[in-house]
C-alpha cells in the first residue's frame, strides 16, 4: 500500500515536472524556436528514414542468405574465416567506413546507401549464422531422421529456430541503423543529420535538437517495430518473450 | 524384416579410430519386436542409426524385406522407418500437433486425415487431445514429450520402427504403463522394430529377441528366455544380473508348467476317503474339496483327516490363492511365498480345477532350461550366424 501511493506520487510529481517544462518552453519561445524547425523536420526525416528502409532492406536480403550459406556444413571449411572477417569489419567504426564508401562511389546517396548497407549487414549475417549453428543437433537429426530434405529441414526447422536471434540480430542491425544515417549528411546524402551538424556548426542548439531528437524517436520506434514484429512471427515454442 | 550384414562404423577421432560397430550379422524377423542392449558406449545407438543412415557404414550392409537400402533414396527410406531419437528432438517451433502430423505432410496426405490422424495416436498415447495438440514442446513434461516421440514415429504407420530408449524419461510406474500399451498396441500392429535400452527388465519384457552389445561386437542374440536361461559367456551373465533365473519367472506361463494331475475330493465325502486319496496321491500337507462343478471350495489337510470323522464338508479350511493357466511364475512364486505353500491350484476361465503348480515343476523347468549344454549354442548359433 505504502508503495504504491508512493508510486502514485512520483507520478503525480512527474506530471507537473512535465507541465512546468511546457510552461516555461512556451514562455521562453523555445517551441516557437522548434516548430520554425518543422517543414525541415518533416522533410529530412522522410529522407531519413528512406536511407534506413533502403540500406536496411538491401541488408536483411543479402545478410541473411549470406548467413545461411555460410552454415551450410559443406561451407563448415570456409565458414569459420569468413565470420572472423566479419567481425574484423564490426569493429571498423561506422564512419570510416562511409568514408571509405566515398572514397570509391563519390558523394551522394549511393556511397551513403552503400556505407550503411555494409554497417548494416555484419550484425545481421552474424546473428542468422550464429543461430543457425545454434540450432540444437538432436532436432536436425529427428528432421533428417523422419525424412525431410535438406530444403525442407532449412525451412521447417532451422530458420524457424534460429529465427529469434535472427531477430535480435535485425533489432541491433536496424537500431544502429538509423542512429549512423545522421553521419551520411557528410558524404552529402542528406537526412536528419543535417539539422544535427548544421546545428552544431551554427552553435545553434535548437536547430541540433530538432535534428537530435526525432532522431532517437526514429531509433526507438523502429525498434519497437522490429521487436513487434518479432513478437508476432517468431513462433511460441521458440518465442522467449512469449514463453 | 529387417538383417543386417556384416555392418561395421569405425569412426576416425583425433584419437584414433574407434570401432562403434564390429561386423554386425543379425536378422529381426517381420512383426517381431529386438531390443539393443548393453553397456553404455558399447554401440548400441550406432548400430541403429546406420539402418536409417543417420550414420553411414563404413563398410557391410542394411536388408530391409530383402532389399538392399545402400542404394535406395534415403528420404524416401527414412519416410518408411519410424524413428525415435534419444533425445526427443521435438520440434519446439512447432504445435504438438504440427510435430505428430510431420511426417504425414511430408507423404502429402490431405488436412482431414492427418488431423484425424493427430487425435488417433494421442489416445493411443493416452494424452488428452484437446488438452495437448495445441500445446508446444516447452510445455510438456520430459515423459509427456518422449510419448510424443513416439507418437510421431508411428504417424504414417510405418512398417519398420527405430527407438533409442524411446521410455527413458519416464518415471517407473508410468514407464510400465507405457510398456504395456505399446506392447498391446504392437499385437495389432505387428511392426518390425529396433529398441535401444541398457534397462534389462525392459528387455525381457518387451523383446521377443535380444541382442546383447559389448564394445561394438554382437555377444549374444537371442529370444529372451534362451538368454536368461543360457547366457553365453561371462560378460553375458554378469549384464544379465545373478538374479537372471528369477526373472525368467516372468516369462513362464502357468500353462508352460501345470500338472493336469490333481487329486480332489468332493464335500461329500469322509474324511477316512479324504486321507487315502491324500496318501494315494503322495500329497504330504492337503487335499483340494471341490464341488460338483469342480470349483474348488476348500482344503483338507492331512492332520485333520487322521484326527478327526466326518464329512469333508464340514471340516474344510478356505482355499489360500488360485491361479489361472495364463499368469506368470512370478506371480506364483510370489503368492507361494505370502502363503507359506509348494503348490497351488490352478483354474480354468471358468474357475474350474484344471490342475496344480508346484513349487517342485517350478524349479524342474527352470533348472531344465539351465542345465543343457547341447541346446544353449545351438539357439546361439542359429540367432548370430557369424
Ligand atoms: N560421431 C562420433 N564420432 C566419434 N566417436 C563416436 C561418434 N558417435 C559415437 N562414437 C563412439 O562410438 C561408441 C558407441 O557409441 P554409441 O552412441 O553407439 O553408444 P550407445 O551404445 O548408444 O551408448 P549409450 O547407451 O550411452 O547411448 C562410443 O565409444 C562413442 O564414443
Ligand atoms: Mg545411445
Amino acid at each position: 500500500m505504502p508503495i504504491r501511493s508512493l508510486k502514485g506520487a512520483l507520478r503525480i510529481a512527474l506530471l507537473i515536472a512535465i507541465f512546468l517544462l511546457g510552461v516555461w518552453s512556451q514562455s521562453s519561445g523555445v517551441i516557437d524556436d522548434f516548430i520554425f524547425y518543422l517543414p525541415d523536420v518533416q522533410f529530412l526525416a522522410v529522407q531519413h528514414l528512406w536511407l534506413t528502409l533502403i540500406s536496411g532492406s538491401l541488408a536483411i536480403l543479402v545478410a541473411i542468405p549470406l548467413g545461411v550459406v555460410l552454415s551450410r556444413p559443406s561451407m563448415a571449411r570456409f565458414a569459420e574465416s569468413a565470420m572472423q572477417v566479419l567481425n574484423v569489419g564490426t569493429t571498423i567504426p561506422t564512419l570510416a567506413v562511409l568514408a571509405l564508401s566515398m572514397s570509391f562511389l563519390g558523394i551522394g546517396t549511393v556511397p551513403a546507401v552503400f556505407g550503411l548497407f555494409v554497417a548494416t549487414l555484419l550484425p545481421i549475417t552474424r546473428n542468422t549464422y550464429a543461430g543457425l549453428k545454434g540450432v540444437n543437433p538432436a532436432l536436425m537429426e529427428a528432421a533428417a531422421g523422419i525424412g525431410m530434405s535438406p530444403a525442407q529441414r532449412l525451412l521447417r526447422v532451422e530458420l524457424p529456430n534460429a529465427l529469434y536471434v535472427i531477430f535480435a540480430g535485425i533489432r541491433t542491425a536496424l537500431t544502429i541503423n538509423v542512429g549512423t544515417v545522421p553521419l551520411a549528411f557528410l558524404i552529402g546524402a542528406g537526412g536528419l543529420g543535417e539539422l544535427i551538424f548544421t546545428g552544431i556548426d551554427l552553435y545553434d542548439p535548437v536547430m541540433m535538437l530538432s535534428g537530435a531528437i526525432p532522431t532517437a524517436l526514429l531509433a526507438i520506434v523502429v525498434d519497437a517495430i522490429v521487436a513487434t514484429t518479432a513478437f508476432l512471427v517468431v513462433p511460441r515454442g521458440v518465442n522467449p518473450s512469449r514463453a | 524384416m529387417i538383417r543386417l550384414d556384416n555392418l561395421t562404423k569405425v569412426f576416425d577421432t583425433p584419437k584414433g579410430a574407434v570401432t562403434a560397430a564390429d561386423h554386425i550379422n543379425m536378422e529381426v524377423p517381420a512383426g517381431e519386436i529386438c531390443i539393443l542392449l548393453g553397456p553404455s558406449g558399447c554401440g548400441k545407438t550406432t548400430t541403429l542409426k546406420m539402418i536409417n543412415r543417420i550414420i553411414r557404414p563404413t563398410s557391410g550392409k542394411v536388408f530391409i524385406n530383402d532389399e538392399d537400402t545402400t542404394d535406395l533414396n534415403t528420404q524416401e527410406l527414412r519416410r518408411n522407418i519410424g524413428y525415435v531419437i534419444q533425445q526427443i528432438g521435438l520440434f519446439p517451433n512447432m504445435t504438438i500437433e504440427e510435430n505428430i502430423t510431420v511426417v504425414p505432410k511430408l507423404l502429402g496426405w490431405d488436412k482431414a486425415k492427418y488431423r484425424e490422424r493427430a487425435r488417433e495416436l494421442m489416445d493411443m498415447i493416452a494424452l488428452d487431445p484437446d488438452a495437448f495438440l495445441k500445446r508446444y514442446p516447452n510445455e510438456l513434461s520430459g515423459g509427456q514429450q518422449q510419448r510424443i516421440g513416439v507418437a510421431r514415429a508411428l504417424a504414417a504407420d510405418p512398417p519398420v520402427m527405430l527407438m533409442d530408449e524411446p521410455f527413458g524419461a519416464i518415471d517407473p510406474i508410468n514407464r510400465a504403463v507405457i510398456q504395456d500399451e505399446f506392447l498391446k498396441m504392437q499385437q495389432a500392429l505387428k511392426k518390425t522394430i529396433m529398441f535401444v535400452s541398457h534397462d534389462i527388465d525392459e528387455a525381457i519384457k518387451m523383446g521377443d529377441r535380444v541382442a546383447i552389445f559389448r564394445a561394438g561386437r554382437l555377444e549374444q542374440y537371442a529370444t529372451p528366455d534362451d538368454l536368461l536361461a543360457a547366457p553365453k559367456d561371462e560378460f553375458v551373465e554378469s549384464f544379465l544380473g545373478e538374479d537372471r533365473a528369477l526373472k525368467r519367472l516372468n516369462l513362464v506361463k502357468v500353462r508352460d508348467v501345470v500338472s493336469d494331475e490333481i487329486g480332489t475330493v468332493s464335500p461329500g465325502d469322509t474324511l477316512e476317503t479324504a486321507l487315502a486319496r491324500i496318501d494315494d496321491f503322495g500329497y504330504q500337507n492337503a487335499i483340494l474339496v471341490v464341488n460338483d462343478r469342480r470349483q474348488p471350495v476348500g482344503l483338507i489337510t492331512r492332520a485333520q483327516a487322521r484326527t478327526t470323522k466326518g464329512y469333508c464338508r464340514d471340516h474344510f479350511q478356505n482355499v489360500p490363492a488360485t491361479v489361472s493357466l495364463d499368469d506368470d511364475l512370478r506371480k506364483v512364486a510370489s503368492l507361494m511365498f505370502s502363503n507359506d505353500i509348494t503348490w497351488l491350484p490352478c483354474v480354468d476361465e471358468a474357475g474350474r480345477v484344471c490342475g496344480q503348480i508346484t513349487q517342485r515343476a517350478m524349479t524342474h523347468h527352470l533348472g531344465s532350461r539351465f542345465r543343457p549344454k547341447e541346446e544353449a549354442p545351438a539357439t546361439a548359433a542359429s540367432a548370430t550366424k557369424e
